[in-house]
C-alpha cells in the first residue's frame, strides 16, 4: 500500500484491520496523533485528509491510500504554525494530550468557515459568509474534547488566529 | 476485529455482484469500524462503496437526487439543500462532529446502528438485537437515552440519526440495487419496528445496496425547523428532536410535516400529529392536541418517562415558532 503523509510517500504492507491512527503511530512512528478513546468520541486522533479533518481512529488505513494526509508533525516546525504559537501564548492546554487533535481540527475548521460551511448554530444557513464568533467556534470544535478543561485558552488561541472579531 | 477481505467497488453493479453472503458495504466506517473493533460486526468481506455516486442532483421538478456516497458535510453544505431543504442541512449539522460528518456517507447514516450501551456491551449485557433471544438489559436498566415509541418487549433501542428525521419528514425515497435488480422504497418503510425480532432492522434484502436518496420538492420546505434537546449542547445524540415544516393559510394548517428523533425505535414520522393538524386552526390548542395524539401510545421506562412530556412540548414549541 502507498501512503502520502506530510508530503512523503510511504510504501508498506499492513494488516487490513489497521486503522489510519495505528498506521501513523505504530508503523510510521508519527506519534503526534493521539489515541484517546479509539471510538470517535474525543477527537485526539484528528488528522487532515486533503485538508479535511477526520478521526483517524475510525478510519481503516486501506481506505486512505494515495490521499494527501497531514498530521500535527506536518503542520509546522521551525517556525511553529501560527496556531501552535497561539496555543502556547494562551495556555491552550494542560496535559497536552488533546492538543495535536485540537490543532489539526482547528486548521481545517477555519478553512470550512472560509469556504462558507454553516454550523448548527448558524442563524442563516443560506448565507455566503460565515463569521467565527464565540458560539460558532465552540460548536465547530465540539468534536475535540479536553479533559483538563483548558477550553478557555483553546478558544482564545483559535479566535486570535482565525476569528475576524474577538470571540 | 476478525479478519476480512477488502475490495473497492467502481460502481453499484460491481459492488452488488462482488458482495458475498457475509460481506458488508463500507462507507465512511464511522459506525461499522467501531462495531467491528468490538466484534459486534464480523464481516468476512468489506466492499468499499465510497467511490460510488457522490453527486447531489437538483432536478427540474424541484426534487433532489442524492448519491448514497455523498458525505454528510457535502450534503449540509450544498447550496440548494441549504436554501430549499434547510431541515436536512440543519439536522445533519445537529449530528456528530465536524470530523465524523466529513467521513460519514448518506447511505451509511441511514444504516447506522443504535448506540444503546447494552447493544455495545458485547461481554457483559444481554441484547436481543446482538444475540437474538438473549433478553434485553435496557428494559430495566439505564434507559434515559432509549425509545418511547415503537418499542417492544424485546427492544427499546433508538435509531440514532438526526439526518433521517429530516429525511422522513421530507418523504424521502431510498433507491436500492440488489441481486434481483433495482427498486425504491419510502424511507419511512425502510426501517422495521423491533417487535419480536430487533435483530432485523430494515427491509433490505441480503446484499441490497442503497444507491441514492430521492427527496421530493416541498413547497413550504423553507418554513421548517429542526430542534434538538440533548444532555450537552453539542456532539451528543438527541434525547428528543423535532423536525417540523408548516404551511398555514388563513390561520389554518394547510399542510405540515413532523418527525421525531431520540424517541423512536426507527426514524419517527409523526403521522398522528399531522392528521390532527391538517385543516385545524394554527393555534397552541391545536398544536397541543396534535402532540397528544402522537404520544398517546408512547411508553416510558424507568428513566426515560420524561421524554413523553418533553416531546409534546417540543412539538408545540416548534409549531408555534413556525406559526409566528
Amino acid at each position: 500500500m502507498n501512503f502520502n503523509i506530510n508530503g512523503e510517500t510511504h510504501q508498506l504492507e499492513v494488516d487490513l484491520r489497521t486503522s489510519l491512527l495505528d498506521l501513523l503511530r505504530d508503523h510510521l512512528g508519527l506519534t503526534g496523533s493521539k489515541k484517546g478513546c479509539n471510538q470517535g468520541a474525543c477527537g485526539a486522533c484528528t488528522v487532515l485528509v486533503e485538508g479535511e479533518r477526520i478521526n483517524a481512529c475510525l478510519a481503516l488505513a486501506v481506505q486512505y491510500q494515495d490521499r494527501a494526509i497531514v498530521t500535527v508533525e506536518g503542520l509546522g516546525g521551525e517556525p511553529l504554525h501560527p496556531l501552535q504559537q497561539a496555543f502556547i501564548d494562551h495556555d491552550g492546554f494542560q496535559c497536552g494530550y488533546c492538543t495535536p487533535g485540537q490543532l489539526c481540527s482547528a486548521v481545517a475548521m477555519a478553512e470550512e468557515v472560509r469556504r462558507g460551511l454553516p454550523s448548527f448554530v448558524t442563524a442563516d444557513l443560506s448565507s455566503d459568509v460565515m463569521t467565527l464568533d464565540h458560539d460558532e467556534l465552540r460548536e465547530r470544535m465540539s468534536g475535540n474534547l479536553c479533559r483538563c478543561g483548558a477550553y478557555n485558552g483553546i478558544v482564545d488561541a483559535i479566535a486570535e488566529t482565525y476569528a475576524k472579531e474577538p470571540a | 476485529m476478525t479478519p476480512f477481505t477488502y475490495a473497492r467497488a467502481a460502481d453499484a453493479a460491481t459492488a452488488v455482484s462482488g458482495a458475498g453472503a457475509n460481506a458488508k458495504y463500507l462507507g465512511g466506517g464511522t459506525n461499522l469500524v467501531d462495531l467491528m473493533r468490538e466484534t459486534i460486526e464480523r464481516p468476512e468481506a468489506l466492499v468499499d462503496v465510497t467511490g460510488l455516486a457522490q453527486a447531489i442532483e437538483a432536478r427540474a421538478d424541484g426534487s433532489l437526487l442524492i448519491g448514497a456516497a455523498v458525505k454528510n458535510t457535502a450534503l449540509a453544505e450544498d447550496r440548494t439543500v441549504r436554501r430549499d431543504f434547510p431541515l436536512i442541512a440543519r439536522a445533519i449539522l445537529a449530528g456528530a462532529s465536524g470530523q465524523i460528518r466529513n467521513m460519514a456517507t448518506v447511505g451509511g447514516n441511514i444504516l447506522q446502528r443504535t448506540r444503546c450501551a447494552y447493544f455495545y456491551d458485547n461481554e457483559g449485557s444481554r441484547c436481543n438485537k446482538r444475540q437474538p433471544g438473549q433478553g434485553c438489559d435496557a428494559l430495566d436498566g439505564f434507559n434515559r437515552n432509549h425509545a418511547i415509541l415503537g418499542t417492544s418487549h424485546a427492544c427499546i433501542a433508538t435509531h440514532p440519526s438526526d439526518m433521517c428525521i429530516a429525511l422522513v419528514a421530507h418523504d424521502a425515497i431510498v433507491h436500492l440495487e440488489g441481486r434481483a435488480g433495482k427498486r425504491t422504497i419510502p424511507l419511512t418503510d425502510l426501517h422495521r419496528l423491533p417487535e419480536g425480532h430487533p435483530e432485523i432492522e430494515t427491509m433490505l434484502e441480503p446484499g441490497e445496496l442503497i444507491t441514492a436518496i430521492e427527496v421530493p420538492a416541498l413547497g413550504f420546505g423553507r418554513r421548517a425547523i429542526y430542534r434538538k434537546v440533548r444532555d450537552r449542547s453539542s456532539y451528543a445524540f438527541a434525547l428528543v428532536s423535532v423536525a417540523a415544516a408548516l404551511d398555514i393559510e388563513d390561520g389554518r394548517v394547510r399542510d405540515v410535516r413532523l418527525a421525531l428523533g431520540g424517541v423512536g425505535t426507527k426514524p419517527w414520522r409523526a403521522w398522528q400529529s399531522e392528521a390532527a393538524l391538517r385543516g385545524a386552526p394554527a393555534t397552541e390548542v391545536s398544536f397541543r392536541r396534535a402532540a397528544e395524539a402522537e404520544l398517546a401510545n408512547a411508553k416510558g421506562y424507568r428513566e426515560n418517562g420524561f421524554k413523553i412530556e418533553l416531546a409534546k412540548r417540543m412539538i408545540v414549541a416548534a409549531l408555534q415558532e413556525l406559526a409566528a
